[in-house]
């Protein structure tokens, strides 16, 4: 049986129920220390020094500064600009300013509570929006990451014009493993990393010219969660736990609790989005200009690619003649912004698709009928200028509605009970999402995967980790269709940088359609290699094996080539954007409860152009996680910062996601246009399913109680204001 | 010296009184499919059962489980054979990341014991301690209404 589009259960589900799976926080290494950080107070400073506490015992612990730093201090990404640990100036609160090895914990921590960082505080700037060309400099001259427009046509004013502003917060990534990492010195003086991360080769690049070597080996434990957030900052700990295994000569292992890590560690951007659209008057967008802010924090991490892509989807899956966008995202002495599952998408398409219902609103058009009159089709082209083919927004639109006018049959779980007290509402969004990894970034990186034969069986040798996402199975599945085998036979092997070439980093969800595609490559040159050596041309894979002399072990290797059918220019950000687009709707239905202004779900309708299902049960996993990620930044995860930009909500019981509780009833369909270019026609799907729920929820809000929100989170605090603000007037 | 029957064997052990029941399970005992997810009681990633309750082994005192029943992720397959929540899991692909499946599938016992027939609305409000990141929930319902007995 062909093992694509089945259900074969996880490689890893036997594991995890058991509890043997074995996660970072899992492994103890003979004679491991524990580590901790001491933290910047304030949101920028001269650093003067730390102080120890001269009444504390300190005989037993290890003390870490930017001093003890071997080679260069920095954490490598794309900039050279984060310091592994602060020296003489702090950038943003909670910054790394020094580190303690300890034989416990506990002891680790107390000897961070004896340690005063003696700072002198410095203006700082906080906001995003006075942030560009400020005097006080963060990065560069201008405090500016990144700065892209992308135009196509002309102007016009002719028509009906309408403006909004759209802000949306930041969002906390909140796997339930918070992040975690062990250094092990090696034989060689190196050593070696094991940790809950999403992609080791970035750790290896990271660390390196902090240790002036590269006798460094990455593992990546099993991992806990990452939705991007075990993307770039797992090196920050890498780095930490490498100083302090070097300083002691012992396994040092950091795990971070969790308010140390909703404080420190990275989220999604805010972003400010304004948007100017004419249309005419019988509805047909005319022109649309837009403009996004995003707020990178206090370094680079993953900044510019990450308004690329929030550019690059803010005029939806919509035509338009005249796209004029224009983004920048700046610096500010707040912890630092990165990946996040959507990578800026999110916050493009709640933009959009507010600003959609707004024009609605206006020239009293239904809003369903208005994007249908509206969507992009076959031919049209992208503000880039890229041309598109198999296009699927009516499609999705189509199945969306359709499913959703099925009864809803679970009630809302009312927390007074009853009606009367609650408006109810349906809100539909339609998106869009660039699949893999922008213009020629594929070409750029050049995965690699290799393949070996291990007697009769096969072992995929991938640098593309399973953080939940499955490719442990997937992969293994794509391999045993192209030799035709059964996929017991095949297995990811462990992912060590020792062992394993570099694939390219498992982000923007490029992981099973790009590397997956080279992997299946890899699969067929295996083939191809038995057909060589046996002189047999048979495709039947165990007559070969059956014809071999030998049981030697047999590896091939396959890069991942640019076919040319990419055409992108970087300067001018004009061109093919993404090799495909995935196409998705959500209608959401709700109730609001009217005396708190708490919206309670009650069902989430998608539909999700995925390509090609490798593993549905898998697939609809992705979908409905996302789904749920979209419900929480929709109306209850919020970020609040102090003046020093400091996150004060910080733990679980005031930093809120979904509970089974909040999680409505879901329907998922899938929808397979595949993608040539794709193993077996699939897309990346990992990004997709968080992009329409918070704009649906916004619209069914609005169809509710007839108010209009363009903040996110909409919290139960926000919608209680508005609906006072509307009873008022 | 405490004393508690883990898994279906007596067990002692030398902890302070105050030691969290977590840090006994994992770092004692070395029995670490018991999770932390947050260390205050929020996320259920460090569910057990304590004489057929679920708790939060962050939050209980070591010296609070003397005399008691205690069963953890560890204790639920029978040998090679899992207990039919762990096979649901596995089928319904309620496990991703995994780090909060022990709690699930623990927090999911008690129930089955207490209810053998739950509806889906009993099913989220014996769950609602449990927090999971990636599966959006669905699979997980589906998985437990099953294993119990019910259609999802
Ligand atoms: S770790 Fe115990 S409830 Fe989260
Ligand atoms: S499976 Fe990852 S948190 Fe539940």
């Amino acid at each position: 049986m062909n093992p694509v589009g089945i259900d074969i259960p996880r490689a890893d589900g036997p594991s995890k129920v058991r509890g043997d799976a074995q996660y970072v926080d899992d492994i103890r290494p003979a004679g491991c220390l524990y580590g901790a950080t001491v933290r910047s107070p304030i949101a920028h400073g001269k650093l003067l020094g730390i102080q120890k506490d001269p009444d504390f015992d300190w005989s037993d612990i290890t003390v870490v500064t930017c001093l003890d730093i071997p080679a260069q201090n920095v954490v490598l990404l794309m900039t050279e600009d984060q310091p592994a640990l602060a020296d003489g100036v702090v950038r943003h609160v909670e910054e790394p300013v020094a580190l303690v090895a300890a034989s416990s914990p506990a002891r680790a921590r107390a000897a961070v509570a004896h340690i005063k960082v003696l700072v002198e505080a410095l203006p700082a700037v906080l906001d995003p929006l006075t942030a560009q060309n400020n005097p006080i400099q963060i990065f560069g001259t201008d405090n500016v990451f990144k700065q892209i427009s992308i135009h196509k046509g002309d102007k016009t004013d002719d028509g009906v014009i309408v403006e909004g502003t759209y802000t949306v917060g930041h969002q906390e990534q909140l796997y339930i493993e918070p992040q975690g990492m062990i250094a092990v010195p090696r034989a060689d003086d190196g050593l070696t990393l094991i940790g809950s991360m999403q992609c080791p080769f970035y750790i290896v690049k990271a660390i390196a010219p902090m240790l002036g070597h590269g006798r460094i080996n990455v593992i990546q434990a099993t991992t806990g969660g990452g939705f991007g957030g075990k993307e770039e900052y797992p090196s920050m700990l890498a780095a930490h736990c490498a100083l302090l295994s070097i300083k002691t000569g012992a396994p040092v292992k950091m795990i971070y609790q969790r308010d140390e890590d909703l404080r420190a560690t990275t989220k999604r951007h805010p972003s400010v989005i304004k948007i100017r659209s004419v249309v005419s008057p019988q509805g047909e967008l005319l022109q649309w200009d837009a403009e996004i802010i995003m707020d990178g924090g206090a370094y680079n991490t993953l900044t510019p690619v990450v308004l690329s892509r929030a550019l690059l989807h803010l005029c939806g899956p919509y035509r338009c003649p005249r796209q004029h966008l224009e983004g920048v995202a700046v610096a500010t002495h707040t912890p630092p912004n990165g990946a996040f599952r959507g990578f800026g998408a999110p916050q493009a398409m709640y933009a959009v698709e507010r600003h959609m219902d707004a024009i609605a609103r206006t020239i009293g058009m239904d809003p369903v009928a208005f994007r249908r009159l509206n969507l992009i089709r076959d031919g049209d082209t992208t503000p880039t200028g890229q041309a598109l083919v198999d296009t699927g927004a009516h499609l999705v639109l189509d199945v969306a509605l359709k499913a959703a006018e099925a009864e809803v049959k679970t009630p809302a779980i009312h927390p007074g009970g009853g009606v009367g007290r609650y408006a109810r509402g349906r809100g539909v969004a339609l998106v869009f999402h660039g699949c893999g990894f922008t213009g020629n970034g594929e070409a750029r990186i050049k995965g690699k995967v290799a393949v070996e034969l291990q007697d009769r069986c096969v072992q995929i040798l991938t640098a593309s980790t399973d953080i939940g996402q499955g490719v442990d199975t997937t992969f293994p599945q794509i391999a045993a269709a192209a030799l035709g085998i059964g996929v017991s036979r095949v297995s990811n092997a462990p992912h060590d940088t020792a062992m394993v070439p570099d694939s390219g980093p498992t982000v923007a969800s490029p992981t099973c359609m790009v590397v997956g595609g080279v992997l299946r490559t890899a699969a067929l040159k295996l083939k191809a290699a038995l057909q060589a050596e046996t002189g047999l041309d048979t495709d039947d894979f165990d007559t070969l094996l059956d014809a071999r002399t030998h049981t030697m072990a047999l590896r091939v290797m396959a890069e991942y080539q640019d076919d040319g059918s990419m055409d992108w220019d970087d300067a001018t950000y004009s061109g093919d954007a993404y090799p495909c687009y995935g196409w998705a709707c959500s209608v959401v239905d709700l109730d609001v409860d009217l005396d708190t202004g708490e919206v309670l779900y009650r069902r989430y309708v998608s539909a999700t152009d995925v390509g090609k299902a490798i593993n549905p049960v898998i697939v609809e996993g992705q979908l409905e996680g996302g789904a749920i990620q979209g419900l929480g930044y929709a109306t209850c995860e919020e970020v609040v910062l102090d003046d020093q930009g400091r996150m004060i909500n910080d733990r679980l019981t005031n930093y809120i996601i979904p509970t089974t509780l909040d999680a409505p009833e879901m329907i998922t369909r899938i929808i397979e246009i595949p993608y040539s270019g794709g193993p077996f026609g699939a897309k990346g799907i990992g990004e997709i399913p968080m992009d329409g729920p918070a704009p649906a929820v916004a619209s069914a809000i609005e169809a509710a109680v007839g108010v209009v929100l363009n903040r996110l989170p909409m919290t139960p605090e926000r919608v209680l204001s508005a609906l006072e603000i509307k009873e008022r007037s | 010296m405490t004393q508690f029957s883990l898994n279906g064997h007596t067990t002692s052990v030398d902890a302070p009184p105050m030691t969290r029941l977590i840090d006994v399970l994992r770092e004692q005992l070395r029995l670490t499919g018991t999770k932390e997810g947050c260390g205050e009681g929020e996320c259920g990633a460090c569910t057990v059962l304590i004489d057929g309750l679920p708790v939060n082994a962050c939050m209980i005192p070591v010296v609070q489980a003397e005399g008691t029943q205690i069963l953890t992720v560890e204790g639920l397959a029978e040998d090679e054979r899992l207990h039919p929540i762990q096979t649901a899991f596995i089928n319904y692909g309620a496990a991703q990341c995994g780090i909060c499946t022990p709690g699930f599938v623990v927090a999911a016992k008690a129930l089955l014991d207490a209810q053998p027939n739950p509806s889906r609305t009993e099913v989220r409000e014996a769950l609602a301690g449990n927090l999971c990141r990636c599966t959006g929930y669905q699979k997980i319902i589906d998985a437990v209404v099953e294993a119990l007995g019910g259609q999802p």
